[in-house]
């Protein structure tokens, strides 16, 4: 007898710890949520695939949920200890529900292609702590962008811009860089990211994004990968998009398409050297740049 | 179920439902705490990694985002995890008893009978001190000091690696003492009962065998390489070891070497997930003789070297979000002198034997193994030992927080150490070729895992968990057949596993 009522006992506690933790699962569940994710713009069409919101909701909570929290507004239950006010050097997890991206390919003001979505979900972003989530498959990724637009009613009532149109990448050449330089100069890239690129620019102790916060501008000699990508064609996008929420504006106004790829190889220049920008190195040193001067 | 029986289901209840609502601990698991990641990210329920956590692991403890070397860290972060877990457990296991029936001046226990022999009570698994992360960037280190439950503390994890070496990463190395580069990884399983807590096929040893240096569950000391994709996709590895099983002051299987190998394959196959699928092989030589001083065998003088391979294919097969199924396959074999029970003569590691103290010490003496001394010649019809194993590991993750694990290993021998001819006592001790299903096993393993809470700062979980181990021919001797029976044991256990 005593043998017996011991387990049965014990099981009588491991079936409250299920319903318990059924009963907790319908916590993140809401008739709003619901009619969210049933709603057209709650999918995704990515390289051939459709991402369905409805599927990512179990990779969401595994993954994004800390960060992003479950309303999708960035206030995941690490949100404040990545706040720059008291962590200096990262940065607020990505509000969802503003509809506001840094990375697109799309014109500064715009809604970000799902493609843009993606691609950052499988890049991560740099020097913050979004990781790189390229272990996911794409369709679980495709199903993460459906997921993140759901959030936002811009998405109910907006399309993503129009991608901006890139032109083919020409020859690097002294002519370039130094061409680059003056575009550097004339649009006052300095101002933030300091005439050596070492974001020690007169404004850049004063920056704050769209939400009052303190942040900072790009340092190209540190090494570190641009947060939107490290391709020359990204750097391109960069600034002739902008990073929507933060001070970094679209030049799009200001630069021609064939002056911004001169600017992108004297960015080069200023980079930490590495295996790929090799070649600017060399003609910045052959020519002999010097740091811009903007009181000459 | 009298009033007594109903108080202490009444108090278990309670005390279940009181840590299902338990709020947030304080503490913080060294990684999570570092990234500001939840645990659910890296591990399908901790500590089994997922794909992302494997990808952390792989590229040195580092999330690859140019803050993973510890000067971007506060300089208050201390990357040390606790772990333990108490439990509750009730075990049962078939053993000869005595009946006391028939007493006799000769027999002053009287016959024997074999019985089901059953316990419970609460007990305590042993601590963990995980302590890991990187020095600098791309070289990081992981140190593990571990008790058993009675705080008598060994180093189960001591290595040091560098990472990206030339800036690939197909180009890893390490150094120490580490788990093998195992798809399914025995150190961060779940399960937790004393049969369950382990993959059989990772430990298996046919019955008399000797050779210790094989299992795969076991840390071992070397040096590995790893390369892997970007991605994590395409991963290999190639480990140089020391035969010795993970035992310091090479007293065991010293000068001798073993090389693990390893590759797997992750395949994108869209909704269901990553699948991967991958093979391994490992190969080397142990010592069978070890001088000996007076007759004494000398620690560290191992030589004889002899030969044995562990080869199989490995599955982790994701169907969907919430089930995947986990499968790694073996085929093992044992070079006859092993299989003789050589090979181990020095053993002072706790593993059940004892040093044999002159010449060749017959198989039947109890807890002592012999040393193929200069001279010794193989019984007639011994040869190697082979055998098959195969373990499946099904898991249904209801959401991050609660999963239900089933797992179930088959180990079958197809070649006795002692074949036909064979006419000396076997390891039994019962004479002639051993039976074909000597030494076969079967484990089945439920369990049930709930975490109260997911949170980047500490971890719990409510583990239930039930097992049943048979092994053909290890039970107590039957007194009529003087036949080693089927040993059988259960085991039903209910755990708090928390780390912080």
């Amino acid at each position: 007898m005593r043998k017996e009522s011991i387990p049965v006992s014990a099981l009588i506690g491991v079936i409250a710890v299920i319903a318990l933790s059924i009963a907790s699962r319908a916590q993140v569940t809401t008739v709003q949520e619901q009619q969210w994710l049933n709603s057209p713009a709650a999918t995704s069409h990515v390289h051939g695939l459709t991402g369905d919101a409805q599927r990512a909701a179990m990779n969401y909570r595994r993954y994004c949920v800390g960060c992003h929290g479950d309303l999708g507004d960035g206030n995941g239950e690490v949100a404040p200890w990545l706040d720059p006010t008291v962590s200096p050097g990262n940065f607020r997890p990505r509000d969802f529900t503003l509809g506001v991206f840094k990375c697109r390919s799309t014109p500064t003001g715009t809604l970000p292609t799902d493609e843009d979505l993606f691609d950052t979900i499988g890049r991560g972003l740099d020097r913050s702590n979004m990781p790189i989530w390229n272990q996911l498959t794409n369709q679980e990724r495709a199903d993460l962008v459906a997921w993140v637009k759901h959030y936002s009613p811009r998405w109910q009532s907006e399309k993503p811009g129009t991608p901006i149109q890139i032109p083919p990448e020409p020859q690097i050449t002294p002519d370039r860089v130094k061409a680059g330089q003056d575009v550097f100069n004339r649009v006052q890239c300095w101002k933030c990211h300091g005439v050596q690129g070492m974001a020690n620019g007169p404004s850049a102790s004063t920056l704050q994004d769209d939400l009052g916060r303190t942040i900072a501008p790009y340092n190209f000699t540190a090494g570190d990968r641009p947060k939107c990508g490290k391709t020359d064609a990204d750097l391109y996008k960069i600034f002739m998009t902008g990073l929507d929420g933060t001070p970094m504006p679209s030049f799009v106004d200001n630069i021609k398409p064939d002056e911004a790829w001169d600017l992108v190889f004297y960015l080069r220049s200023l980079e930490h050297p590495n295996k790929n920008n090799a070649k600017e190195h060399e003609i910045a040193r052959q020519l002999g740049l010097k740091p811009v001067n903007p009181n000459p | 179920m009298t009033s007594p029986r109903r108080h202490f289901a009444g108090c278990l209840l309670v005390v279940l439902l009181a840590l299902a609502v338990v709020p947030k601990a304080n503490a913080i698991p060294a990684f999570a705490r570092k990234y500001g990641l939840r645990c659910s990210a890296c591990h399908e329920t901790w500590p089994i990694l997922n794909n992302f956590g494997l990808k952390f692991r792989d590229n040195g403890y580092q999330l690859m985002n140019d803050r993973d070397a510890p000067i971007w860290q506060n300089p208050s972060y201390w990357p040390v995890t606790f772990r333990i877990t108490p439990i509750w457990h009730r075990v049962s296991a078939n053993t000869e008893v005595d009946t006391y029936t028939g007493v006799t001046a000769a027999a002053p226990y009287g016959a024997s009978a074999v019985k089901s022999v059953e316990s419970s009570g609460f007990d305590l698994s042993g601590l963990d001190f995980h302590t890991g992360g990187t020095l600098e960037k791309n070289i990081s280190f992981y140190v593990l000091p571990s008790s058993d439950p009675t705080a008598a503390f060994h180093f189960e994890t001591v290595m040091a690696r560098f990472d990206n070496i030339l800036g690939t990463s197909w180009l890893n190395l390490k150094m120490g003492r580490f788990e093998l580069n195992n798809l399914l990884s025995e150190k961060r399983m779940v399960g937790l009962t004393a049969q369950g807590g382990i993959y059989q096929t990772y430990h298996y040893i046919p019955v008399g065998d000797a050779n210790i240096f094989g299992q795969m569950g076991d840390n071992q000391l070397g040096l590995e390489y790893l390369g892997h994709s970007y991605n994590d996709r395409t991963r290999v590895s190639a480990s140089l070891l020391s035969s010795n099983d993970g035992n310091v002051n090479l007293i065991m299987g010293s000068n001798s070497y073993s090389t693990f190998l390893t590759f797997d394959q992750g395949i994108d196959t869209g909704k269901l997930g990553v699948q991967r699928i991958g093979a391994y092989y490992w190969g080397g030589e142990a010592a069978t003789y070890y001088r000996t001083s007076a007759g004494v065998a000398i620690p560290g003088s191992g030589i004889g070297n002899k030969g044995f391979y562990r080869v199989g294919f490995t599955g982790q097969l994701y169907l969907g979000p919430h089930f995947d199924l986990n499968v790694v396959t073996q085929h093992g074999s044992d070079n006859a002198w092993f299989g003789q029970g050589y090979g181990n003569a020095v053993n002072t590691n706790g593993n059940g034997a004892t040093t044999c103290t002159a010449g060749i010490a017959p198989l039947t003496t109890s807890g002592c193994l012999p040393n193929n001394t200069p001279g010794t010649v193989l019984p007639v019809g011994s040869r190697a030992a082979i055998w098959n194993g195969y373990t499946f590991e099904a898991r249904y993750v209801f959401n991050p927080q609660m999963i239900f694990i089933a797992h179930y290993d088959a180990e079958r021998m197809s070649q006795q150490a002692n074949g036909p001819g064979y006419t000396g006592l076997g390891p039994t001790g019962i004479a002639g070729p051993s039976p074909s299903s000597l030494g076969n096993i079967n484990l089945w393993d439920v369990l049930f895992r709930y975490n109260p809470f997911m949170s980047s700062r500490a971890g719990m979980a409510i583990q239930p968990e039930f097992t049943v181990f048979q092994q053909t021919g290890t039970g107590p001797t039957n007194p009529v057949t003087g036949l080693g029976t089927t040993e059988h044991s259960s085991e039903l256990l209910i755990a708090l596993d928390f780390a912080f």
